[in-house]
């Protein structure tokens, strides 16, 4: 066993390091401020590699592995743009379920448009109706021939109006989990309409929109496995998606430190710097190990995917919660170390903890990863997996 | 052509440089190192050719520790065919440097030697005007365009007075400066391919080169701290104070 990074994954945490530093990081107060989703940028992403990154080679993926794809995520936030950088988690989420999963035809046709970033996906599971509780999906689709006809609607669908594409759960057949299927839903189909953009908190770089189906039509092959097969991919998906947005969270926080720790230096009152005093000390200290414990659970859940270990949806489900919380008690600690300047927007802290609020909620919210973590570790046999 | 760059592992550009308590030196434990920002334009400029058919090879050429193939698999991420490393732990001097570029060069005959003209760490600016001088070629220094055209190159230099043009021959030894181009950013699927490529390993003795020891750092201190200002309340203060100082 090992805990160092290896000289590829340093490799890569640099190459997207720099990227971020450069295209990303001078603009992401902007992009805030003015609510601007940065296609330009995604796109030039893309062709670094960062749109498909634990995509299939087969599709234009990289085929890296969940622990080097977390690195990249990590520098991404740490260098530059929080919000942007969720969305490229998602992106690369939705494009692996219809790469891995998808059919031979559909893949021909989208899988180098998304692995490249051409195309840009939206992940369409909850429903006004059905948050937390996923498998009630009320969103239909009804096959036709060779097509399927879908009608229904979505909720907070990221980047939902400006993507291309839409990886959607419907229900084909009965109630409750085995009766969902997932589908590409190219996002200008007939039928397929938009709302408002949302107004949030944070995120602010990537458009949210409900979406509502009425009779949109897509070809049979744009099915993405058999039917009946869609909730097993979501919650797979979601494995995934959980360990992405808990890393973009640990790589914010790291960046709140770093600026953190430059201005504990600088700032003088009382006569010293504020670093010199104790109470300021023990803070920054705990901020550390927070930080530390999070980044650890965050690759210690992506090792166990990886892995394909028995409770590796236990070990995202601990991870996500644990480092979304620990790393917003950060960067909210690294806003009040910087007193009345870290709550105004000439710092980027308020920004940070703003945009990580919402990391505790979606990707199932944090009470719903103590379900999951309860409901499988309370089972015959399995706390002794964990060990 | 068959193009050479020589590239070197120095400490990052945006590391806060810290000098070691007795002067000795420059601390190094546990600082980032990258490859000199020069000689990433002096790789640009040859993956460039290569893009565009003026050159048919790329070799990336490091003289440095163990660690200094980072560097090398870097070149070859950016996009240099091999690599050849030759491993070292002393310090390697400007002269040095150039004995084992020149010996490189005479083996590999390229059409050209590209290199930054300068490296951060100990801004020495003399390597690749040394290496043309053993090799009796001629050298472009500073060069803010390339221009191939046949056996010549019209290289424009930056100069205190402004820009130079001039014609150099080929083989010659052409330096890059900071407005040459703007280094890509390493794709990931090119930094996969490059762990595949191949990195030729020698020695200093292999090459039979005899290190050049004609410079002794004698003290190594970080900048004066900057003194506290004051303020003053008018112009005439300010006049006064200067005049104090023996400023005006």
């Amino acid at each position: 066993m090992n805990f160092e990074l290896t000289e590829d994954q340093n490799a890569y945490r640099e190459a997207a390091e720099e990227f971020a530093a450069k295209e990303m990081a001078p603009h992401a107060a902007e992009w805030d401020a003015e609510q601007i989703f940065p296609k330009d940028v995604l796109r030039a992403a893309g062709e670094l590699g960062f749109c498909g990154l634990y995509s299939p080679e087969k599709a234009g993926g990289l085929g890296l592995s969940r622990l080097d794809s977390s690195i990249v995520f990590e520098a991404l936030c740490t260098k530059g743009d929080t919000s942007t950088s969720a969305f490229l988690t998602i992106h690369n989420m939705a494009t692996w379920m219809a790469t891995a999963f998808g059919q031979d035809e559909m893949v021909e046709e989208w899988g180098e448009k998304l692995t490249s970033g051409q195309a840009l996906a939206s992940y369409c599971l909850t429903e006004s109706g059905a948050g937390s509780d996923a498998s009630s999906l009320k969103t239909t689709a009804r096959k036709d021939g060779d097509h399927y006809i879908l009608n229904g609607g979505k909720q907070f669908s990221s980047g939902a109006g400006d993507t291309e594409a839409l990886v959607v759960m419907a229900r084909t057949g009965e109630d409750g989990p085995r009766g969902i299927t997932c589908f590409l839903v190219p996002g200008d189909t007939d039928g397929v309409s938009y709302g408002k953009k949302e107004e949030k908190m944070g995120w602010n770089s990537q458009p949210t929109r409900a979406i509502t189906f009425e009779d949109a039509k897509i070809p049979a092959t744009y099915r993405i496995g058999e039917e009946g097969e869609g909730f097993k991919f979501a919650m797979m998906g979601l494995d995934g998606g959980r360990i992405n947005i808990g890393v973009c969270s640990v790589g914010t926080a790291q960046a709140a430190m770093e600026t953190t720790r430059d201005y504990l230096h600088e700032r003088k009152q009382f006569g010293q710097a504020i670093a010199d005093f104790q109470a300021t000390q023990f803070k920054f200290a705990d901020m550390a190990t927070e930080l530390t414990a999070a980044r650890q659970m965050i690759r210690l859940a992506a090792s166990k995917l990886d892995n394909k270990a028995p409770e590796a949806t236990s070990f995202c489900a601990m991870a996500k919660r644990f480092a979304t919380d620990a790393c917003f008690n950060v960067v909210n600690d690294a806003l009040q170390l910087h007193g009345g300047y870290g709550y105004i927007k000439e710092y980027p802290l308020e920004r940070m903890v703003r945009d990580l609020r919402v990391h505790q909620i979606l990707e199932g919210t944090n009470e719903i990863m103590r379900m999951i973590i309860a409901r499988r570790l309370l089972a015959d046999g399995a706390l002794e997996q964990i060990k | 052509m068959k193009v050479m760059v020589s590239v070197k592992r120095v400490v990052d550009y945006n590391v806060r440089i810290q000098v070691k308590g007795d002067g000795s030196g420059v601390n190094l434990d546990g600082v980032k190192m990258s490859m000199n920002p020069f000689d990433e334009i002096a790789m640009e400029q040859a993956v460039q050719m290569k893009d565009a058919g003026t050159a048919e090879e790329v070799i990336a050429v490091t003289i440095g520790p163990a660690k200094a193939e980072e560097q090398l698999r870097s070149a070859l991420a950016f996009g240099a065919d091999r690599a050849i490393h030759v491993k070292t732990d002393e310090e390697i001097q400007p002269l040095t440097a150039a004995r084992i570029l020149a010996k490189l060069f005479e083996k590999e005959q390229p059409k050209v030697l590209l290199t930054g003209k300068q490296a951060i760490d100990d801004d020495a600016n003399q390597t690749g005007q040394m290496t043309a001088a053993l090799l009796d070629l001629p050298q472009a220094t500073f060069a803010s365009a390339i221009e191939f055209d046949g056996d010549k190159a019209k290289v424009t230099r930056e100069v205190d007075s402004g820009l130079e043009t001039i014609e150099v021959d080929l083989p010659a030894v052409i330096t890059t400066d900071l407005r040459l181009n703007e280094p890509r950013y390493l794709k990931l699927p090119d930094i996969m391919k490059a762990k595949k490529k191949p990195i030729d390993a020698m020695s200093v003795e292999d090459l039979g080169i005899e290190e050049a020891v004609k410079l002794n750092v004698t003290k190594t201190a970080p900048p004066p701290e900057r003194e506290p200002g004051v303020m003053v309340e008018d112009v005439n203060e300010l006049v006064s104070k200067m005049k104090d100082k023996g400023l005006v």
